[in-house]
């Protein structure tokens, strides 16, 4: 029998041949406001800090905003923050995307999922996962980075809600002090969720504050840091980690040259943030890389501002002679946005992620010992050998 | 399998689906659960589902929607119909059109 209509993952949809779409995903920061109060977080304000609440888009102008990427051809919105279910106007939010067509991504640590707003999800479904970040699998670990007693209990709550009501998500991680001696416990926990196909996902090497706003949380975050070749011990946990490792080298590396932007921010999508300003993505608050919603448009911004922005190149010295040259691209977490939170500027290196990078660079045998990968000139040879050596099944 | 569709009736998405149109394309968005069986799923139509979907704006008979096709497209005699009440028959089984 004839069919005229085809029922396609949301994922192929924005993949088949003959259907391109500009625009792919709007991040927005509902808040920056959190009733967490994380070690490690790179943006978290108190739950009741008023100049935040004060500061932060009306539901209308979230609508608008909305109602914007849905009319651009957007086909997925991220909600996150802070701690997005914060906010008292959550599912009127949520279900003004859901009726714009939009898919909600939810970024949550699940402490305030209501049996009402598990409901609401079991009613109508975000159309993709939701996101829980696990802080630690006990009461004393979990409750020493949120640093909010009785948060635990909360999550877990919240987690058998969307269990029980069949609601899809998944969980992962940020590595910290008191629970990185328990992510053999957190995977094999992990591993009982209905959605979980492969293993958590975590947050390895830590990023300061996006809004330079706290050198004392600054330094705490430093502190907390793992060490290069701690970094590169967890990585390693994931299932077949080589063997990915030389697809992603053969495709992903390479000196980036003298462009600033190599990566995809800004590129049919951004972030905005709460007060309504738009950024490339989530960590480059520049002031010259941001646009004020309030005085323009999505449009405008994606397709004339940050296109003029993706343009820039670095005038750097330092890092012309390094970042630039080096091979170690695709590994490094290098980009304007690292470099902003951690300098204040968009092109200078940042020594933990070159140091990172090569640690799993040397892991991998892309480079020896005390070598400096900007100054590696058979890089191709190097790949290409690793891309061919013959891995051991697992 | 349903009634085949009533041509003096008219036909229009139901409230729990949003279509939509992006880049020339139509997509129909499941608003509640239980119109795509996985969580991520949501419809496309072919190029014949999407000329006939257009029309279905609230106003016209399916009978209406058939002689506008008719006046626009060149096909075999019959071929307009079959298609119409085909995607018609289609779409209400999926529960994403309904009788107004």
């Amino acid at each position: 029998m004839k069919s005229y209509s085809q029922r396609v993952a949301y994922s192929q949809a924005v993949q088949r041949s003959g259907f391109s779409l500009p625009y792919g995903r709007l991040d927005v920061e509902l808040t920056e406001r959190c009733n967490n109060n994380c070690l490690h977080c790179y943006i978290n304000r108190p739950a009741g800090d008023i100049e935040a609440i004060r500061r932060e888009l009306s539901t209308e102008e979230i609508q608008d905003i909305l109602r914007q990427a849905a009319s651009l051809g957007f086909l997925s919105v991220r909600l996150t923050g802070g701690e997005p279910l914060l906010r008292e106007d959550f599912e009127e939010i949520y279900l003004y995307a859901r009726k714009q067509g939009l898919k909600v991504i939810l970024f949550t640590n699940a402490t305030l999922i209501s049996d009402r707003l598990a409901e609401l999800f079991e009613r109508i479904p975000p159309l993709d996962m939701i996101e829980v970040t696990v802080y630690g699998m006990s009461k004393e670990s979990y409750e020493q980075v949120t640093r909010n007693p009785g948060s635990f209990d909360a999550a877990r709550r919240g987690i058998d809600l969307l269990l029980a009501k069949k609601i899809p998500f998944i969980v992962k991680g940020t590595v910290l002090p008191p629970n990185k001696g328990e992510l053999d416990d957190f995977e094999a926990w992990a591993s009982g969720i209905p959605w979980m196909e492969k293993q958590p996902g975590y947050a390895l090497f830590l990023d300061l504050r996006c809004r330079r706003d706290s050198e004392k949380k600054n330094r705490m975050i430093k502190k907390m840091r793992l060490s290069p070749e701690e970094g590169v011990k967890i990585l390693e946990r994931s299932e077949n980690y080589l063997k990915k490792m030389q697809e992603f080298c053969s495709k992903f590396m390479g000196p980036p040259g003298d462009a600033l932007f190599t990566c995809g921010a800004g590129v049919g999508g951004g972030t905005v943030d709460a007060c309504g300003v738009l950024l490339p993505c989530m960590m480059l608050r520049h002031p010259d890389c941001v646009y004020d919603l309030h005085d323009g448009s999505l449009k405008d911004a994606l397709d004339n501002f940050f296109p003029a922005l993706r343009s820039m190149k670095s005038q750097n010295p330092d890092y012309l002679s390094r970042c630039a040259r080096c091979f170690l691209k695709g590994l490094c977490e290098q980009c304007p946005g690292k470099s902003w939170i951690e300098h204040g500027s968009l092109d200078t290196p940042v020594e933990y992620l070159c140091l990172a990078a090569h640690a799993q660079a040397g892991n991998l045998g892309l480079i020896r010992e005390g070598e400096r990968a900007w100054e590696v000139e058979d890089w191709e040879a190097r790949i290409h050998g690793f891309s061919e050596r013959k891995v051991p099944p697992e | 399998m349903n009634e085949k569709p009533d041509m003096e009736a008219i036909y229009i998405p139901s409230e729990d689906v949003v279509a939509r149109e992006i880049a020339d394309e139509v997509i129909i968005v499941p608003l509640v659960s239980g119109i795509a069986d996985m969580e991520d799923e949501l419809y496309t139509l072919n190029e014949t589902g999407q000329a006939i979907w257009k029309k279905l704006d609230g106003e016209r008979r399916l009978k209406d929607v058939v002689k506008e096709l008719s006046d626009e497209y060149e096909a075999a005699g019959g071929e307009i119909e079959e298609d119409v009440v085909g995607l018609v028959q289609e779409l209400l089984e999926r529960k994403i059109l309904i009788g107004k």
